[in-house]
């Protein structure tokens, strides 16, 4: 049986990536398994300077799921180059996927000509879907002409593969994807998470400090399983499906939606061990449905 | 070096209206320090729930949780011999320094259980801290008797006596100090103690061992994740 994905020229052993924001710089887990068994990483959302994120409580549960507003704590892309690459180096032994964000167009392409540069990096995903910060973030994967505007930019600074993270919480997420495609991205990404809010009925006040938050977890797998699918059937590039992947059935379904690889999200906070549990079933779970080759299934619902 | 694994409920006990008494049996070697925390999958629900050891042998683990919501509820509810998905051996936890003669150990409400583990680390040490534990009023008041079982001095601070004032009043020697509590407790502790300590602190969590940021607290320091970095922080790093 064949788990090998192609991935813009990269062949993945699988097509599992722990996605961005849930897996640190990978060596949280590292304590727990070895990493080299992931299809690839994704590591951290990096932004130009160092960011704190929000105010606590960022974190709070829901039904099937949870909401977060961390709002893209990361050290800078400096130090991601000069200290988090060279550690992440000694832990996975493969490319990894670096998740880049920010504030401008600016900012994107300052961030991706740097990383540009660095071996590792096999495919730069460039995240204008993150509901937690204001001014930026999600802003430019709202509308198309947004989205197109940073691909262009993006995509005169590197050679890399770029995928654009796409927001569910655009009007037409197809229409999105359609304009990257013709911008030059490489592939989409998608979905990030949905717009949510809980509130403390003791004090009568929104739970997370930041009033919102991006839902993730099993709840929101029916509405990625669509957009991808919808995404799919717009564009001719690949696509990185996600949102409440869980298990190996998940992967199947996605990628029958039309993904390519499947990133896995929240699903790594609540098991350290869910991707490799994940990889571990993939086998059994094609057998089940008469798969020999996983490649072989991608956007077989379309 | 925390660890993933099943463990069986061997006691699961109302202590007081809300106060319980949970113990595991199951593998404990990951645990390294008095202070640390394990994180529990509650069946049902998404998040784990973080709940601190109160104490632990080669293969059992106490822990005392407050029902609070809908997962120490359901948690509650779980009958002996059931299996539990659990990370151990979570969190920095405490610190004995070897220039540490006499202890002051506070605990307030829901903070007590730790100090169980910290007073019992500090005797065998041969060293007899002073402990001094907050409740709410006298119905709240659990594990008095394990307390005074073990020989430490022990104070007790009921409802509108502050463990602060009980501190203010009974003048106990300390040449270092360890608390854990509701925020309020630790930094007026943290203001009237004149020597330096160790103050455990609670934040809502996604994973419990460093990967989500979604505990992060500023401290003179830099930025530190409660989960791992903490929950035991040093008096002097603390921004307020």
């Amino acid at each position: 049986m064949n788990t090998k994905v192609t991935l813009s020229g990269l062949t993945l052993d699988n097509p599992i990536i722990p996605a961005s924001g849930t897996f640190g710089f990978g060596r949280e887990f590292a304590r727990f398994y070895d990493l080299d068994v992931l299809g690839s990483f994704c590591l951290k959302g990096t932004t130009r300077e160092p960011r704190y994120g929000n105010p606590t409580p960022r974190i709070a549960e829901t039904p099937s799921g949870m909401l977060n507003a961390v709002g893209l704590q990361n050290p800078g892309i400096d130090k991601v180059i000069s200290e988090e690459l060279p550690a992440v180096a000694k832990i996975f032994h493969k490319p990894v996927v670096a998740n880049l964000s920010g504030f401008s167009i600016d900012e994107f392409v300052h961030c991706a000509a740097l990383m540009d540069k660095q071996d590792q990096v096999g495919i730069l995903e460039i995240n204008i879907s993150c509901p937690n910060v204001h001014h930026g973030g999600m802003a430019f994967g709202m509308l198309p002409e947004s989205a197109a505007e940073v691909t262009r930019e993006v995509r005169a600074v590197t050679k890399k593969p770029i995928y654009i993270k796409l927001s569910p919480n655009a009007a037409d997420i197809a229409a999105v994807a359609v304009a990257c495609e013709n911008a030059g991205a490489d592939g989409v990404s998608l979905i990030n998470t949905l717009l949510g809010m809980r509130i403390n009925m003791r004090t009568r006040k929104p739970l997370l400090a930041n009033t919102t938050g991006g839902l993730s977890g099993p709840a929101v797998f029916p509405v990625a399983v669509r957009m991808v699918y919808q995404v799919a059937k717009a564009v001719s590039i690949p696509i990185m499906g996600m949102g409440g992947v869980s298990t190996a059935a998940d992967v199947i379904e996605m990628m029958m939606a039309g993904a390519t690889a499947v990133q896995v999200g929240a699903a790594n906070l609540r098991d350290p061990y869910a991707c490799p549990r994940i990889i571990a079933d993939l086998p059994n779970e094609m057998k089940k449905y008469g798969i020999e080759n996983l490649s072989d299934i991608i956007g077989a619902a379309l | 070096m925390s660890e993933q694994a099943i463990f069986t409920i061997l006691e699961n006990r109302a202590l007081t209206a809300d106060m319980y008494c949970l113990v595991l049996t199951g593998p404990t070697a990951a645990i390294t320090a008095p202070g640390q925390f394990v994180n529990i999958l509650i069946d049902g629900l998404y998040l784990r729930r973080p709940i601190s050891i109160c104490d632990w042998s080669v293969n059992t683990i106490t822990l005392l949780y407050r029902v609070v919501g809908e997962g120490t509820k359901k948690l509650a509810a779980m009958p002996v011999h059931a299996k539990l998905d659990v990370l151990v051996g979570l969190g920095n936890g405490y610190t004995l320094p070897d220039e540490v003669k006499s202890p002051l150990l506070v605990g307030g409400g829901a903070g007590v259980p730790p100090m169980y583990a910290l007073a019992k680390a500090f005797l065998a040490k041969g060293i007899t801290p002073t402990v001094v534990l907050g409740f709410r009023n006298e119905d709240d008041i659990f594990y008095k008797d394990e307390f005074e079982a073990l020989g430490v001095k022990l104070l007790l601070a009921l409802g509108s006596t502050f463990v602060t004032d009980r501190i203010r009043e009974d003048k106990p020697d300390y040449d270092y100090f360890y608390a854990c509590g509701p925020e309020p407790m630790l930094k007026a502790l943290s203001e009237q103690t004149v020597t330096s300590g160790q103050l455990s602190f609670e934040e809502r969590m996604g994973c419990g061992f460093g990967a989500c940021m979604g505990c992060t607290c500023k401290t003179k320091y830099g930025n530190k994740r409660i989960c791992t970095d903490g929950p035991v922080l040093v008096k002097e790093e603390i921004i307020w």
